[in-house]
């Protein structure tokens, strides 16, 4: 490992990996959210004919490849607003154009020798400066603060839209926003993973928190902490393995997926054999439904002929038959309303 | 249920009111005035400019012609539009993502704050008396994808009660929900209307808010075809019947 760290190169693409691990998934959430996974493939392509137009006029690929992904970006946005079936087809042009675009220009800069672009298509990490990675973390830095603050309204714009507007949200000027923000992403992401294969990391590692949390706000952390292990895990494995660093990071994110599905399926497996329904009924439990209400834990159980019942899911839980107060003599006649711990083992105890 | 503009009896005032799509008007010709504490039915069949209607004091579809005040206010100046508080056709709340009931209910409250502003202690209250009042605080962590549909469309309501708007427009709350959960929905409507908010509800099924509506409108090919309270509107009911048994007879 020492001697992984002792060379520069490595230091800057674990540096590089490490902003672009922890910002891909913040903004790829969003994209997911509003079943929009593959615009940061698209933006990928647009990428690259700003990449190609930095090559031939000598300037930093990532200042051109970034007006590029920002203009594309902002254009889908507003073809999207405008709501035409032929939006569709209008984002098929603007990718495929761009792709194609740069490919030819590269091409005829470069001669025969495709190194250039293989670069910039499939990540070239080992190649980062530290002027790159400098760039990087502060538009990481930048695309971080803007989707921690904005997070909410994010969340609230991708999942209603509708109701959003109605309320007086900025719809559009958020949309565009975060367009702009997927496009910074992509051209951050673009050394370390490659412009084909950015959307991986947008998208996978929120795939993966999906499975293991109940609310947006877990998911959240989840899939950053998951982007950032398989970024620097993957050029950690890259180094020794001697694999292209780009592809070796999807790959570790797609393995994260599957044990993450897997975990789920048995969490939720455990869970179900765990705990017991109570019988069906169509009355629904809540204030003033005529069944007495008693605090358990965090939440409120009913007294339902004797025995007490927990929403869970779309059913009622068993929970301990009796109050707290006669399964626990020391703590006194409020325990009804103490903070008590609720476990898995509270609904093990009930009694038929 | 705000207390400023409490005094106003006059929430919503239309006059000659004309809304549509890209230029073209669905219904025109609209007057109604809806007045503080007033729960009103709008009914008409399928395509009659009912969503159009409702939508556009929403600002979601285009304000063709006539005046519309809100509380006063032509719609158009009308900047704080959480005062009318939205619960939109929908028979599913989860987009690609998981979210919990409190996280979607929150969400009725962003636009009340500036954007820098996070979430503090008043609007998690808030949005804890809303999810009480829906019957959902057991609820408030759950996953909304765990819950029935009956349920999510209470999450809709809280979501819009949250920022405790003037008038609350509804948009079909009762359909597709089964029976059970149909009369869990109508309570917790009944529960409002006796609190005096005022609601404009969408609806195919007055059966399920019998008790609760206390003026009915309905709308037929975008214009105005009745406008007056329950019992009007049986005996206008009947005396449609009867009229088309004799145009039939």
């Amino acid at each position: 490992m020492s001697e992984m760290l002792a060379l520069d190169f490595m230091r800057n693409a674990l540096l590089a990996a490490l902003v672009v691990g922890l910002a891909a998934p913040m903004v790829g959430i969003f994209l997911v959210q509003r079943r929009l996974s593959l615009v940061g493939d698209g933006l990928g392509h647009v990428a690259l004919a700003g990449v190609a137009i930095g090559v031939v006029t000598s300037t930093s690929p990532v200042w051109t490849a970034l007006v590029a992904a920002v203009l594309a970006g902002v254009a889908i946005e507003l073809i999207r607003v405008r709501g035409r079936t032929s939006g569709d087809v209008a984002l098929a042009l603007m990718f495929y154009g761009g792709i194609a675009a740069g490919v030819v220009i590269i091409n005829k800069v470069d001669g025969a020798q495709t190194a250039n672009l293989t670069g910039y298509l499939f990540g070239a990490i080992t190649t980062t400066t530290t002027a790159d990675v400098i760039v990087f973390a502060a538009l990481s830095a930048v695309i971080v603060l803007v989707t921690v603050v904005l997070r909410q309204r994010f969340f609230a714009v991708a999942g209603d839209e509708e109701f959003a507007r109605a309320s007086g949200l900025p719809v559009l000027a958020l949309n565009i926003v975060l367009a702009v923000l997927t496009a910074v992403t992509v051209v951050v992401a673009m050394r370390v993973i490659g412009l084909l294969l950015i959307s991986a990391l947008m998208i996978i590692p929120n795939a993966a928190a999906q499975q293991l949390s109940a609310s947006f706000r877990a998911a959240g952390w989840w899939a950053a902490g998951i982007g950032v292990a398989s970024s620097v895990g993957g050029v950690v494995t890259s180094y020794y393995a001697d694999t292209a660093s780009g592809g070796t990071i999807v790959l570790l994110a797609i393995a994260l997926f599957a044990v993450a599905a897997l975990a789920g399926t048995l969490r939720r497996a455990v869970a179900a054999a765990r705990h017991r329904h109570a019988e069906r009924h169509l009355h629904e439990h809540g204030p003033g439904c005529g069944h007495e209400a008693v605090a358990h834990g965090d939440h409120v159980d009913y007294l339902h002929d004797g025995h007490r019942h927990a929403a869970h899911e779309g059913h009622y839980d068993e929970h301990a038959d009796h109050p707290p107060a006669d399964a626990d003599p020391g703590s006194g006649g409020v325990a009804g309303a103490r903070a008590g711990r609720h476990t898995l083992g509270d609904r093990e105890e009930v009694t038929r | 249920m705000s207390t400023d503009d409490a005094t106003s009896p006059t929430v919503v005032d239309l006059r000659a009111a004309s809304f549509g799509h890209h230029g073209r008007p669905v219904v025109t010709g609209i007057d109604l005035t809806v007045t503080r504490g007033e729960v009103l039915a709008l009914l008409g069949p399928n395509g009659s400019g009912k969503t159009t209607l409702v939508t556009g004091l929403l600002g979601l579809s285009e304000h063709l012609g006539g005046t519309v005040e809100v509380l006063g206010t032509p719609l158009d100046r009308l900047r704080d539009r959480t005062r009318i508080g939205y619960v939109p056709q929908r028979h599913t709340l989860t987009g690609g993502v998981r979210a919990t009931v409190s996280e979607i209910v929150s969400t009725g409250l962003l636009a009340t704050r500036p954007w820098w502003r996070p979430a503090g202690r008043r609007d998690r209250d808030a949005v804890r008396r809303a999810l009480e009042t829906v019957g959902l605080a057991d609820r408030a962590r759950f996953d909304v994808d765990t819950l029935s549909g009956g349920q999510q469309r209470r999450v809709l309501i809280a979501r819009a009660l949250v920022a405790q708007p003037d008038v609350l427009v509804m948009d079909e709350p009762t359909a597709g929900v089964d029976h059970a959960s149909q009369g869990v929905l109508a309570g917790v409507l009944h529960r409002l209307a006796t609190s005096g908010t005022t609601m404009l509800v969408v609806t195919h099924e007055l059966e399920a808010l019998r008790g609760v509506v206390d003026r009915i409108v309905e709308l037929d090919a975008g214009h105005l075809a009745f406008d007056g309270s329950p019992h009007g509107y049986a005996a206008h009911q009947a005396e449609r019947a009867r009229a088309a048994g004799r145009g039939a007879a």
